[in-house]
C-alpha cells in the first residue's frame, strides 16, 4: 500500500512540474507586457498599460490583425466545408481507393511546411506567374486545415448510429433533408471544433505566409519581424497577452457551451 | 460493381437507378481532391522538376542538369551536408525529450485522473493558444544574455558575469522545441491509453505480474499507435523548422531550413533551394522509413494510423 502511495504522488509531481514547465514561459509574456521596461529584461522596473495604449496607435499591428483574422476566418469556414464533404464521403460511402484518397488528403499533414511554401512559391511565381496575396496564403491554409477538419469530423460521424438518418429517410425526408436535420445536428459539436481549430492553424501559421503573402502581412509576419527590433516588442508581447487572454475565455464557453448542448440533448446519441 | 451494390443490404435506392452509390461519394470528396492536387502534388513536381533547372543571373534555365544535387558532394557543399545530419540530429533529440517528458504525463492524465479530464486535457492545451513565435520568443527571454536565469543567478550572486552558454546554440534550440511540440506528443499518446480496455490490466495483476511487468507487457505495446504518432508529429515538422533557429539558434544551431530560405532569398538560387528542399525530404522519409522497419511489421499493422 505504501508503494503505490509513493508512486502515485511521484507521477503526480512530474505532472504538476511537467504542467509548470508548459506555463512558466508562456506566463513570462503577460508578465513583461505590464514591465515598464522597452527591453524585456529582469528586473521587473514598473507597473504599466502603456504597451496596450500603444496598441490603438499601432497601424502596422491593426492591419496585421486584420489581414490574420480575415485570412482565418475564410479559411475556416472554406475547410471545415470540404473537410464536411470529404468526411461524409468516407464515413458514409464505400469509395474506391478509399484508403489512397483518405493517404493522399492526409499527406500535407507530414510534409513540412517548409517545403510546401517554397514549391508553391515556385508553381506560383514561375509556373503561372500569379501574384502573391492574402489568396495564396488563404489557397495554403486550406490545404494544411482540411486534413484537419476530415479527421475531427471523422471521428465524429463515425460514432453516430446511421439508423437515424434512414428513419428520416423512410419517414420521407430527401437525401439532402435528412442530411440536414439529422446528420447536422449530430455533427455540429464536430464542425465548431473544425472551425476553431482552422482558425487558430491558419492564424499562427507564419512560414508559408512568409514565403506568400506578397506585401500584405499577416500577423505572425509583423510578430516575427518585430521581434528583430527590441523596440517594437512590448507591443507585441501586449497583443499577445491579449490574443491569450480571449482564446482562454473562447475555449471556457466554447466547453461551457458544449456542456450545456450534452445535458439538455438526448445523451444516448452523445 | 453491380453485385457490390447488391449485396450490400443498405443502399436501396442506388439499387433502383442504375448509378453505382460511391460515386455520390465521389461528388463529395472532389473539391478536396483539387485542393490537394492543385495545392500540393502540383506543386511538388514543380519543385522536383526545378531542382534539376539551372540559375542563371536573375534567371532560372530549363536546361536539366544534376549540378544542384552534385554540389553536395564537393567540398562547397560541406555546409549542407553537415546541416542536413545536424537537422535530422537536432529534431531527433527534440523528438525524444519530448516523448520521454510527454509519456508519463499522458500516463497520469489516463490513468490517475478519475474525474474531469477534460480540464487537465484544456490545462495542457491553453498554453499553446499563444502565438507559436511568441512561445519560441520567450525562451530567448529566459535564455538570453539579460534573461530570467541569468538576471536571477546574479540576484542570487552565484554568478557575476552572464551566462553566454545558454542561449544561441543546438542545445537552446532542442529544450524550445521541446517545450513548443509537447501538446503533439501528449494528446496522441493520452488518446491510445485511454483506449486500453481495463480488464486487461486487471487481468494481468490477477496472472501475477508485478506492475512494471504489466506496464510492459500491456501498456505499453498497447500504446505504440499514439507513441508512433507522436513521435512522428514532432519528428517530421522539426526538421524543416525555421522560427526556432533563426530566433534562438544563433550561428551554431541553424538548421536546413534556413539555407533553404537564404537560397529562395538572399543567395537567389531557386533551383539549388529546390534541390536542398527535396532532399530534406528524401532524409526525413528515409529516417521515418528507417523508424518504422525497427518498429517492424507486425507491430505497424496494429498501428494503423
Amino acid at each position: 500500500m505504501e508503494t503505490i502511495r509513493k508512486h502515485l504522488n511521484l507521477l503526480s509531481l512530474f505532472a504538476v512540474l511537467y504542467l509548470a514547465f508548459l506555463y512558466v514561459p508562456v506566463l513570462l509574456l503577460p508578465l513583461f507586457s505590464f514591465n515598464d521596461n522597452i527591453y524585456v529584461t529582469l528586473p521587473f522596473k514598473g507597473f504599466t498599460l502603456k504597451w496596450y495604449s500603444n496598441l490603438l496607435a499601432n497601424s502596422g499591428l491593426q492591419s496585421a490583425l486584420w489581414a490574420s483574422v480575415k485570412v482565418g476566418v475564410g479559411v475556416a469556414v472554406f475547410s471545415t466545408f470540404l473537410g464536411l464533404l470529404a468526411a461524409r464521403a468516407m464515413t458514409r460511402y464505400r469509395l474506391p481507393f478509399r484508403r489512397s484518397l483518405y493517404a493522399l488528403i492526409m499527406l500535407p499533414l507530414v510534409i513540412p511546411y517548409m517545403v510546401i511554401g517554397v514549391s508553391t512559391l515556385v508553381i506560383l511565381r514561375r509556373g503561372f506567374d500569379m501574384d502573391l496575396s492574402l489568396w495564396t496564403v488563404g489557397a495554403s491554409h486550406v490545404l494544411i486545415t482540411v486534413p484537419l477538419s476530415m479527421l475531427v469530423l471523422m471521428a465524429r460521424m463515425e460514432g453516430f448510429d446511421r439508423s437515424l438518418e434512414e428513419a428520416s429517410r423512410d419517414l420521407g425526408d430527401t437525401a439532402w433533408r435528412s442530411f440536414r436535420r439529422v446528420t447536422l445536428p449530430l455533427v455540429m459539436p464536430g464542425i465548431v471544433s473544425s472551425l476553431l481549430l482552422c482558425f487558430i492553424t491558419s492564424f499562427d501559421e507564419y512560414l508559408l505566409a512568409f514565403f506568400l503573402a506578397g506585401s500584405e502581412a499577416t500577423l505572425p509576419i509583423f510578430i516575427f519581424s518585430s521581434l528583430r527590433f527590441p523596440s517594437k516588442i512590448p507591443d507585441v508581447l501586449a497583443l499577445g497577452s491579449l490574443i491569450l487572454m480571449v482564446s482562454i475565455v473562447l475555449v471556457v464557453f466554447a466547453e461551457w457551451l458544449r456542456r450545456r448542448g450534452v445535458s439538455g440533448s438526448d445523451s444516448s446519441v452523445i | 460493381m453491380n453485385t457490390q451494390t447488391a449485396t450490400n443490404p443498405a443502399v436501396g435506392d442506388a439499387a433502383l437507378s442504375a448509378r453505382p452509390e460511391w460515386l455520390d461519394g465521389l461528388w463529395l470528396i472532389v473539391p478536396t481532391l483539387l485542393i490537394v492536387i492543385g495545392m500540393m502534388v502540383v506543386p511538388l513536381v514543380g519543385i522536383v522538376v526545378v531542382s534539376f533547372w539551372t540559375q542563371t543571373g536573375f534567371n532560372i534555365e530549363a536546361t536539366w542538369t544534376l549540378d544542384n544535387y552534385r554540389v553536395l558532394f564537393t567540398p562547397e557543399g560541406a555546409l549542407y551536408r553537415i546541416l542536413i545530419v545536424k537537422s535530422l540530429w537536432m529534431s531527433l533529440t527534440a523528438t525524444i525529450a519530448v516523448v520521454l517528458l510527454a509519456y508519463p504525463m499522458a500516463y497520469f492524465m489516463a490513468f490517475r485522473i478519475e474525474r474531469a479530464k477534460l480540464i487537465w486535457i484544456i490545462l495542457l492545451t491553453v498554453p499553446f493558444w499563444t502565438s507559436y513565435l511568441l512561445r519560441i520568443f520567450a525562451w530567448k527571454v529566459i535564455l538570453g544574455f539579460n534573461g530570467v536565469i541569468n538576471s536571477g543567478l546574479k540576484a542570487v550572486g552565484l554568478i557575476d558575469k552572464p551566462l553566454e552558454f545558454l542561449l544561441y546554440n543546438p542545445t537552446s534550440v532542442t529544450i524550445t522545441l521541446a517545450h513548443a511540440w509537447a501538446a503533439y506528443a501528449v494528446l496522441p499518446i493520452y488518446v491510445s491509453l485511454e483506449k486500453i480496455d481495463r480488464s486487461y490490466l486487471e487481468a494481468a495483476t490477477d496472472l501475477g505480474d508485478s506492475k512494471w511487468k504489466r506496464f510492459w507487457r500491456i501498456t505499453f505495446p498497447l500504446s505504440l499507435p499514439g507513441t508512433i504518432a507522436a513521435i512522428l508529429l514532432v519528428f517530421i515538422p522539426t526538421v524543416g523548422d525555421y522560427i526556432t533557429p533563426t530566433l534562438v539558434g544563433g550561428t551554431s544551431g541553424i538548421m536546413i531550413g534556413n539555407s533553404i530560405v537564404t537560397q529562395f532569398g538572399k543567395a537567389n538560387n531557386a533551383p539549388l533551394g529546390a534541390a536542398l528542399s527535396c532532399i530534406m525530404m528524401l532524409a526525413i522519409t528515409l529516417a521515418v522509413c528507417a523508424f518504422l522497419a525497427a518498429i517492424g511489421r507486425k507491430r505497424l499493422k496494429a498501428a494503423d494510423l
